[in-house]
C-alpha cells in the first residue's frame, strides 16, 4: 500500500481493503487495548518459567514451582480420602443394622455402596441389582440364603461356594443331578417337573403331576421343603429356592425345568472380603438391602 | 484498488437529508481522530475535559444520579419482615443458601427462569426507551454514565473546570499539582471502596457484614470481591469512561435498530447553523445571513461539555450516549446572543425534517407500531411473570423413576417399580404430608427404610423446613391389573394444609 486512500463520503482513512466496491476503513483502536496484548505476551513468558510449558521430546520444561496436574489429583485424592475416614470408621466399628438407624452413616454407606456396586457386582448382578439368569435379581424379594441385612453381609463377606472357611453352602455341591448321577429316570423327572409346574397352577398334565408328587417328596422336599417354600422358610442353609414363585433363577418353564433337575444347579459367588475392606463390605449389604428386596 | 475518485452517488434516504443526522455512525469523522500521515492501526487516547453545564438536561442527569445512586446504596438496608426463620433483608442473593430474596418473592435455584424474564422485560425496556427517546439509559441510567458523572464531579471540585485541567495536566509537576492529583485520586478510590463495598450488601445480610466490617473480621471471599469491584469502579469511572461506551459496550453497535424517524434523539440543526463561524461585534444577524453565514458561532461550548468528547455537528454518531449536555451548552449560548434556542435540540427526525423545510413541528407520536409493540410484549411477560409469581407454590415434586431395572417381578407375581422421589418444602415451616397413586389398578406403596412397609394406599412423607426431601418409593401392583408394558401412574402429594402437587410418571410391567 504505497498510497493513504480516504473514503470521500466519511473522510475516513482506509485499510486499501476492497470487497465488491466496499471499502474498509480504518477507524483503530485505543492503544491502551494493544498494551493489554503485549501484557499477555509478557504474562506467558512468566507463566514458562514458573510452569510447565515446552514439550522436550519424551520430557517437558517442569517450571520453577514444580507443578504437575497428577500430583495434584494425588493430593486430592488423599484429601478425600482423609475426610471420608470419620465415616469408614464408623462404619467398620458399627454392625449393619445399626447402619441402617444411622442417618448420616446410611447416607455414607448409601452413597458409597452404590459406586462399589457398580464397580464390583454389577457385572453379574446388573445394574441396579436386576439380575440374569443364573445371578439373582436383588432387588426382588426371592432369597436364596436369607434377605435380612446381616445375611447380605455374610453372604457377600464370605460368597456362595467359595474359597472360604464360612462360606454358605459347600464348595463344589449344589443341586443334586438327579437325571445325569442316574437318580432319577427321565419319567420321574418330566413327572416331577409337571408337578412344581402345578405348584404354580401352570400343569397341562395332572395325571403325571400326581406321581410328580411322590417323586417330589421323596427327593425334593428335604432342601425345598414339603410346601415348596424354599430353604429359607425351613431354616436351612442351602440356598435352595422356593418353587411357588414368579421369579425362576433359570427359568420356569417345562424344558428349563426338566434341564435343571437332570443336571443339577450350584451358583458360585466369589468371597468379597478377600478383595474389598469391612466397610465397604459392610456399604454394600446396606446399598443391597434398600435396592428393594431387603427384608 | 478504488480510491476517492469513485463518487458515491447522492443518498435519498431520509437519515441524509440536510438534518444533521446522519445514519451510518461511521459517516462522522470524529474530532479525536487525528489524521495522521502515518498510518497506525492504534487510535491514541485523546482524554476527554467535560465543561460544566448548567440547564434542564444536567438538572434531569443529576436527579438521575441522585435517585439510581440512593437506590444503590439504600437497597440493601430495607428490611422485610419474612417470619423467624427467614432473612429480613428485602433484597438479598443468598448464593450460599441459594436462595433468592426480593421483597415478597422467594425464588430457588430451579426457578431461576424468572430471570429470564426479567432480562427479556430489561431489553424490551431498553428497545421501548430507545425507540421513544434514543439512548436515555446510556446518558441517565447506566451505571458507567452514573459512577463517570460523579467522578468528573469530584475532579471539577478538586481541579477545577475544563480549561484549568488542560492547564494542570500540561503544567509540570509542582506540589500543588501533586496534592490536586493525589486528593482527587483518594476521593475516588474512597468512592469505590464504597461502591465495591455496598455491592456485597446485596449478598450477604448487610447489618451483619457491616459489623464483621467494622470488627476487621470479613471473609477473604468478601474482601476480595470488594476489592474487585472497587479496583473497575475506580478504573472504569476514573480512566476507561467513555472508551467503556465506545469500544467496550455492545449497545451502540446495534442502537441504530432501535431508532426510527420519529424517536426523540439529540441532534444539530445544520439547516440553521451550518455557515459556522465567529460571532465579530460589528456584525449583525441580518449580515451574517446574507454573508451565507449560519446561527452557530463556533463556540465550540457544545464539543467541550460533551462526556464522550465527540462534536454533534457532525450528526448522529456511535458515541453520542443522548444525554443532551450539549443542548443545555448551546441554549445558553443562543440565548447570550439573541438567537432563538434549540440550534442543538431533543426532537424527531421527521419534525427536523419538516421544519428544516419549511414546515410546522411535527408533534411527537408515542404511539407507533413498534413502541405499541414493545408496551404489548412488555406487558404479556410482566403479566406472566405476574401470574407465575401470584401462584408460586409452596411445594414441588420430582420423580424419576428406576431405569435398572425396569421392573421387578416379586414372587407372588405382581410387579414393583421404583422411583426416586424429591420433594421441595418451599416454606418455613416443616411439613407433613401425604401420597397416594392413581393409574394403576391395586397399586401400593411403601417407602424403603422407614418401616411402615406395604400400607395400602397412601403413605405419610415429610420435609423440613425450606428443605428438600428425598425418599425410594416403590409402587408394587398385582399383575393382573397392568394394561400392557407401560402405562400412566399419578403421583398426588397433599400437604397437611391441603396443598397438592401431582406428577405424572409410568408403570411398567412385562409386557404380556
Amino acid at each position: 500500500m504505497a498510497q493513504k486512500e480516504k473514503d470521500a463520503l466519511s473522510g475516513v482513512e482506509t485499510t486499501g481493503h476492497e470487497w465488491d466496491g466496499l471499502r474498509e476503513l480504518n477507524n483503530p483502536l485505543p492503544k491502551w487495548w494493544l498494551y493489554i496484548f503485549y501484557v499477555c505476551i509478557a504474562w506467558s513468558l512468566v507463566y514458562y518459567v514458573f510452569y510447565p510449558a515446552w514439550p522436550l521430546g519424551k520430557s517437558y520444561t517442569k517450571g520453577l514451582l514444580g507443578y504437575s496436574q497428577r500430583e495434584e489429583l494425588v493430593q486430592k485424592v488423599a484429601e478425600g480420602k482423609k475426610a471420608q475416614e470419620k465415616y469408614l470408621t464408623a462404619i467398620a466399628a458399627t454392625s449393619v443394622e445399626d447402619i441402617q438407624k444411622n442417618k448420616d452413616l446410611l447416607a455414607f454407606a448409601m452413597a458409597g455402596g452404590r459406586s462399589y456396586f457398580n464397580e464390583n457386582c454389577a457385572a453379574c448382578h446388573g445394574a441396579g441389582g436386576q439380575g440374569a439368569k443364573g445371578f439373582p435379581t436383588l432387588a426382588d424379594d426371592v432369597w436364596l440364603w436369607g434377605g435380612t441385612t446381616a445375611d447380605i453381609y455374610k453372604t457377600i463377606q464370605h460368597g456362595i461356594r467359595a474359597d472360604d472357611g464360612d462360606t454358605r453352602g459347600t464348595v463344589g455341591i449344589g443341586m443334586t443331578a438327579f437325571g445325569k448321577d442316574g437318580i432319577l429316570n427321565r419319567e420321574q423327572i418330566a413327572q416331577v417337573a409337571e408337578y412344581v409346574l402345578s405348584l404354580n397352577k401352570r400343569s397341562t398334565d395332572a395325571a403325571a403331576a400326581e406321581k410328580g408328587k411322590t417323586v417330589y417328596d421323596e427327593n425334593c422336599a428335604a432342601c425345598h421343603g414339603d410346601s415348596a417354600q424354599g430353604s429359607v422358610a425351613v431354616g436351612m442353609d442351602v440356598g435352595a429356592p422356593p418353587l411357588v414363585t414368579a421369579n425362576w433363577l433359570y427359568g420356569g418353564d417345562k424344558a428349563t425345568l426338566v434341564e435343571t433337575i437332570t443336571n443339577g444347579r450350584a451358583g458360585v459367588m466369589p468371597a468379597w472380603s478377600k478383595r474389598l475392606d469391612d466397610a465397604t463390605v459392610k456399604s454394600l449389604a446396606v446399598y443391597v438391602h434398600n435396592l428393594g428386596g431387603g427384608k | 484498488m478504488s480510491t476517492t475518485t469513485e463518487q458515491q452517488p447522492p443518498q435519498t434516504d431520509l437519515l441524509e437529508r440536510p438534518v444533521a443526522v446522519a445514519g451510518d455512525p461511521l459517516a462522522a469523522p470524529s474530532p479525536k481522530a487525528p489524521r495522521r500521515a502515518a498510518r497506525s492501526m492504534y487510535q491514541k487516547h485523546s482524554k476527554v475535559y467535560p465543561k460544566a453545564v448548567h440547564g434542564t438536561f444536567r438538572r434531569i442527569k443529576w436527579a438521575a444520579l441522585a435517585v439510581l445512586l440512593a437506590i444503590y446504596y439504600v437497597l440493601p438496608w430495607v428490611r422485610w419482615d419474612r417470619g423467624p426463620n427467614a432473612p429480613d433483608q428485602a433484597v438479598l442473593l443468598d448464593l450460599a443458601n441459594r436462595r433468592f430474596y426480593l421483597f415478597f418473592v422467594e425464588l430457588w435455584p430451579q426457578q431461576i427462569y424468572y430471570l429470564t424474564g426479567a432480562l427479556i422485560l430489561a431489553a424490551l425496556g431498553l428497545f421501548l426507551a430507545t425507540s421513544l427517546a434514543g439512548r436515555v439509559w446510556c446518558g441517565y441510567a447506566c451505571p458507567q454514565t452514573v459512577w463517570t458523572d460523579l467522578y468528573v464531579w469530584v475532579e471539577r471540585l478538586v481541579e477545577g473546570d475544563r480549561g484549568e485541567r488542560i492547564r494542570l495536566d500540561q503544567g509540570a509537576w509542582t506540589a500543588r499539582k501533586a496534592g490536586r492529583k493525589v486528593l482527587k485520586n483518594l476521593i475516588w478510590l474512597l468512592i469505590a471502596l464504597a461502591t465495591g463495598g455496598a455491592w456485597i450488601f446485596y449478598f450477604t445480610d448487610a447489618p451483619t457484614l457491616l459489623g464483621e466490617m467494622l470488627r476487621f473480621e470479613v471473609s477473604s471471599t468478601a474482601l476480595g470481591f470488594i476489592g474487585l469491584f472497587t479496583a473497575t469502579t475506580y478504573l472504569l469511572a476514573g480512566f476507561a469512561r467513555e472508551q467503556v461506551c465506545t469500544y467496550m459496550c455492545p449497545w451502540p453497535r446495534f442502537q441504530s435498530a432501535m431508532i426510527d424517524e420519529d424517536s426523540l434523539i439529540v441532534t444539530y440543526q445544520d439547516w440553521r447553523g451550518e455557515g459556522r463561524s465567529l460571532l465579530r461585534k460589528s456584525q449583525s444577524w441580518e449580515e451574517r445571513r446574507a454573508e451565507g453565514l449560519g446561527d452557530c458561532i463556533d463556540c465550540f461550548n457544545c464539543v467541550q461539555v460533551c462526556p464522550a468528547g465527540i462534536d454533534i455537528r457532525d450528526g448522529l454518531q456511535m458515541q453520542c450516549i443522548g444525554c443532551g449536555l450539549c443542548i443545555d451548552a448551546c441554549d445558553e449560548i443562543m440565548t447570550k446572543v439573541g438567537r432563538p434556542t434549540g440550534l442543538i435540540t431533543f426532537d424527531t427526525q421527521t419534525s427536523q425534517v419538516a421544519v428544516a423545510t419549511g414546515g410546522q413541528p411535527v408533534p411527537f407520536r408515542l404511539l407507533r407500531p413498534r413502541t405499541i409493540l414493545y408496551t404489548l410484549m412488555m406487558l404479556v411477560i410482566a403479566g406472566g411473570i405476574g401470574v407465575g409469581l401470584l401462584l408460586k407454590p409452596g411445594l414441588d415434586i420430582s420423580v424419576l423413576r428406576d431405569r435398572a431395572p425396569l421392573f421387578v417381578a416379586l414372587s407372588d407375581g405382581s410387579v414393583r417399580n421404583a422411583y426416586t422421589f424429591k420433594i421441595s418444602n418451599m416454606t418455613r415451616d416443616p411439613r407433613a404430608y401425604t401420597l397416594a397413586v392413581s393409574g394403576v389398578t391395586g397399586a401400593s406403596l411403601s417407602v424403603a427404610g422407614d418401616g411402615q412397609d406395604e400400607q395400602a394406599g397412601t403413605q405419610r412423607l415429610t420435609a423440613g423446613a425450606d428443605m428438600v426431601a428425598t425418599y425410594r418409593i416403590f409402587v408394587t401392583a398385582p399383575r393382573t391389573g397392568l394394561q400392557g408394558a407401560s402405562q400412566p401412574l399419578t403421583f398426588r402429594l397433599t400437604s397437611a394444609d391441603g396443598e397438592v402437587a401431582t406428577y405424572d410418571s409410568v408403570f411398567m410391567g412385562p409386557a404380556n
